[in-house]
């Protein structure tokens, strides 16, 4: 049988470690990339392209499938999305692209994230490069922090013949395309090839400094015309329990990027985890604890299913990857014996009426205390806020919106030479890596008119 | 169930499904096996004049993900001796008494040759022959296959050196590689054939490989010319039926006529018949997915014939022919108009763009407030006074009876074009055209 016709392994206990963190779906071959491309009706005015936060423009990256044009494939999808790998991989087409396809109501939409990564992975193989750097305009922009939103701003930038330095905390670029995402989603060598992809196009990428720490904003403001700051939320936020500080009580975005970066036999992880939180970031801890070899994983949530933030095509991967569900449940203790967890002390809650997010608000019910019996405790329950950062910003006037630095639609902030995208901008609406790769270029054209006169970068 | 059965100039088959001459009918094995699955004839892959065959023998279109739109092949007559070839067929219809057995043959343009290899094919018991006049490539250029069937001439005297000799029913199977089929289906006629098949194979070339620059089928970094077949040249199988099926002498001889062509299904089939085909016969389909394809045509058309009431194929044989007319018949005074179902639209917009782009930009985009969706995309909407009824914006449509095209009264005269000249002559000038379009209500977008 044809290597690529080989029937994938879905039974987590028959694949060995490494290949339970191999991505979740195997890539298209070439025929079954054609044959999908062919599907497409190649729309006039296609949904698909509007429901896209970055417009690519997708009924012609498919057709250059379908042609036997791969190499142009990448280009279009590229030119509008530079983070087009990582997208392709880490988009909720289901509420994007796909959902609007118009063949989705009586039939299947076009699978068109992994025609996406096919076109990508293509040429991301073949080390094609799609783009130049600009003639030099002599304008320099300082960016802080790599993930999306700063590498879509300064690669963009770059185009554009600005002198570009990404100024980046972690060891490695990529923000939460390196660190956060799911290996089994998208493999660290992804992400770090985007990285390669901007610092080709002559953008500095300056790692493990810490703006406000190794290097003053102050400075970053006095020394470079414009900065952009993409800086993403900070870690899980404490949930103010007794017991959250004993050993085995983790963070799910460092539980997550152990998975990353760390050999997989390294990990330590728990039999029995308690993964608390359901969003995306709850899910993820808890399938790859399944995957890493955990027995019992249980989510822990204080509302109910209706109210989980979690994609619906995520919590159906979780169902399916073994791992159950409490819903309607709120921790209130970590135990600890010896000085490691124990169990998990909750509360049983019932529904009450809506809060503030229009959700009905969770309530606890008197003397429903359980303990659910666990050696390890994964926080999920959202990241911290950038105070820190927005107290740097105050002097400069830069306002602030329930935690979040305040933009207007150009991603420009109250004073003139900063900028802001990504999820440290998002104060309402969905945190995502394609709607930060759109701050990214929105930004860099705001910055681009703001600095030369006449911008020739993506409209769009 | 509905009566298949037919008699084909003579030739009696429990069904119209015959394998054609071609790689399928090589040999007893496979005719056997052919007709243990159903089919009801066989015409035995060409026996004649020495060959040898050579590697790659095959070309093919693939469409979007479909294999084998279209075959070309450049494999020749059989290059298993005469002897065995005969002693198969014998061995064949003895095995099978009720089911067609044609012989194909082809040998050169010499009386001799071709009446002693009829003789000598006759004495096996076999129901007919097929004269082989219309192979494009290897044998065309000794002299054979399609360099006879392309010279009506040739065509009416080899017939008749058969005919002379034949007391089986004589098939000629006619080249579409002609500018005009009719002249060798009356050559046929004239030359005393009893019956008619068509069509042979079209020239054709393959493709051009882009990155060795080889030509396919690749015959050792050398190609050429090959016969098409399948799916992709039924439409034209059907006009040359058609073509010769209308055609008063061929029809006032009433011979019986065998069609192929792209036959792939049961529904390929019944269209042929409607055009006038008593038997069809089959080589692409059987190349591609077996002998086992005929269950399915059996039952098919069985099921259609008894939904259509039908009871035996005579019924329905040639019913769609008199509907084959030509542009100056005409009426045009018929006009239809698209008409978009917005319940079934699904919003590609196709339409709109093919009708903007490639015809006549009468379809505007709308906002029609059909749902309630805060940002309701634009529906496509047909300006039915500026519609010329072309039919392409229904062509392009993926939605099945999502457009469809409605006759409507415009009071135009509905008269031919030939009338018109004949009545009007005048309108062939410009102006007075301009003119009569005026009176007729006739609107040129």
């Amino acid at each position: 049988m044809a290597e690529h016709y080989k029937p994938h392994k879905y039974k987590a206990w028959e694949m060995t470690l490494e290949e339970r963190f191999q991505e979740v779906y195997p890539p298209f071959s070439e025929r079954e990339a054609t044959l999908e491309a062919n599907r497409c009706l190649y729309c006039h005015d296609a949904p698909c392209m509007v429901a896209c936060p970055t417009h690519i423009d997708i009924p012609t990256f498919i057709r250059k499938i379908a042609t036997g044009n791969v190499k142009g494939s990448a280009r279009t999808i590229l030119e509008s999305n530079l983070m087009g790998a990582t997208c392709a991989r880490v988009c909720p087409v289901d509420v994007l692209c796909e959902g609007d396809c118009v063949l989705g109501a009586d039939h299947k939409p076009i699978a068109i994230g992994r025609l996406q990564r096919y076109a990508t992975d293509y040429a991301s193989e073949r080390g094609i490069k799609f783009f130049q750097k600009g003639q030099p305009n002599g304008k320099k922009v300082a960016v802080v922090g790599s993930g999306p939103a700063g590498l879509s701003c300064a690669g963009e930038l770059a185009k554009q013949g600005f002198d570009v330095t990404v100024f980046e905390k972690n060891e490695m670029a990529g923000g939460l395309s390196t660190y956060g995402i799911v290996v089994f989603r998208e493999p660290v060598e992804v992400s770090l090839a985007e990285v390669k992809m901007v610092q080709d196009l002559g953008v500095t990428v300056k790692c493990g400094v810490t703006v406000g720490k190794d290097i003053k904003f102050d400075d970053l403001v006095k020394d470079y015309d414009a900065v952009f700051i993409g800086i993403g939320l900070g870690n899980v936020p404490m949930m103010e329990i007794p017991g959250e500080d004993i050993g085995g009580v983790l963070d799910g975005l460092d539980f997550i990027a152990e998975t990353k970066v760390k050999d997989l036999n390294k990990i330590t992880y728990g039999k029995r985890i308690c993964v608390i939180g359901a969003g995306n970031t709850a899910i993820d801890c808890a399938t790859i604890a399944r995957r890493l070899g955990a027995e019992r994983v249980t989510m822990i949530y204080r509302r109910s299913e209706a109210e989980m933030p979690a994609y619906h095509f995520e919590y159906e991967f979780a169902l399916k990857e073994g791992v159950s569900f409490m819903f309607l449940t709120q921790p209130v203790e970590v135990m600890a014996k010896d000085g490691k967890v124990d169990g998990l002390k909750c509360v049983r809650m019932d529904l009450g009426e809506p809060d503030a997010s229009g959700r009905r608000s969770p309530y606890p019910v008197d003397g429903s205390e359980f303990v659910v019996p666990c050696d390890m405790v994964i926080k999920a329950i959202g990241q911290v806020k950038p105070a820190a950062f927005l107290s740097m910003l105050e002097p400069y006037g830069v306002e602030s919106v329930k935690g979040y630095i305040k933009v207007d639609e150009h991603n420009r902030t109250r004073h003139a030479k900063i900028f802001a995208g990504g999820d440290c901008v998002r104060s309402h609406g969905e945190a995502s890596t394609v709607m930060a790769v759109q701050d990214g270029k929105i930004a860099a054209r705001a910055i681009t008119e703001a600095l030369v006169a006449t911008p020739a970068c993506a409209k769009k | 169930m509905a009566d298949l059965s037919i008699n084909f100039a003579g030739i009696k088959s429990p069904n119209p499904f015959w394998l054609a001459s071609a790689p399928p009918s090589n040999s007893a094995y496979q005719v056997q096996k052919a007709f243990e699955q159903g089919w009801g004839g066989a015409v035995w892959k060409t026996i004649g004049a020495p060959v040898l065959n050579v590697c790659n023998r095959y070309g093919t279109i693939d469409y979007k993900g479909s294999k084998i739109i279209g075959l070309n092949n450049v494999e020749l007559i059989s290059d298993r001796p005469i002897e065995i070839n005969l002693k198969e067929m014998r061995e064949v219809k003895r095995n099978f008494p009720n089911h067609a057995v044609i012989a194909s043959v082809m040998v050169e343009s010499n009386k001799e040759a071709w009446q002693e290899i009829i003789k000598r094919t006759e004495d096996t018991g076999i129901d007919g022959f097929e004269l082989n006049f219309g192979c494009p490539h290897g044998m065309s250029e000794r002299g054979m296959g399609s360099a006879m069937g392309q010279v009506p001439e040739y065509t009416c005297m080899v017939t008749e050196w058969v005919m002379d000799v034949a007391t089986k029913p004589v098939i000629v199977k006619l080249t579409p590689n002609v500018t005009d089929i009719v002249h060798p289906a009356r050559a046929a006629v004239k030359g005393r054939a009893s019956a008619i098949s068509l069509i042979n194979t079209v020239n054709s070339i393959m493709g051009v490989n882009l990155d060795t620059f080889e030509i396919s089928p690749n015959v050792g970094g050398k190609g050429g010319h090959g016969g098409y077949a399948g799916p992709a040249v039924k439409p034209i199988a059907l006009h040359l039926l058609s073509a010769v099926g209308s055609d008063p002498e061929v029809a006032k001889a009433g011979l019986p006529i065998s069609g192929m062509g792209g036959i792939e299904t049961w529904r390929d089939a019944v269209e042929f018949m409607l055009l006038g085909a008593t038997s069809v016969q089959v080589c692409t389909a059987v190349m591609h997915w077996g002998f086992r394809i005929v269950e399915d045509m059996i039952e098919g058309m069985s099921n259609w014939m008894d939904e259509k009431g039908f009871a035996s194929c005579d019924q329905f044989i040639g019913k769609s022919l008199p509907r084959i007319s030509s542009f100056g018949d005409f009426d045009l005074g018929f006009q239809s108009v698209a008409r978009i179902n917005h319940d079934k639209c699904i919003q590609c917009n196709l339409c709109y763009i093919a009708c903007n782009d490639a015809a006549h930009q009468c379809i505007d985009l709308k906002d029609l407030k059909l749902t309630s969706e805060v940002k309701e995309r634009a529906w496509p909407v047909v300006r039915e006074e500026d519609c010329v009824g072309c039919d392409l914006c229904s062509r392009v449509c993926p939605v099945d009876d999502c457009i469809t095209m409605v006759e409507i009264e415009t009071g135009r005269p509905h008269i031919t074009w030939n009338e018109l000249v004949k009545s009007k002559p005048e309108v062939l000038d410009w102006e007075k055209m301009e003119a009569y379009r005026k009176t007729a209500n006739i609107h040129i977008h």
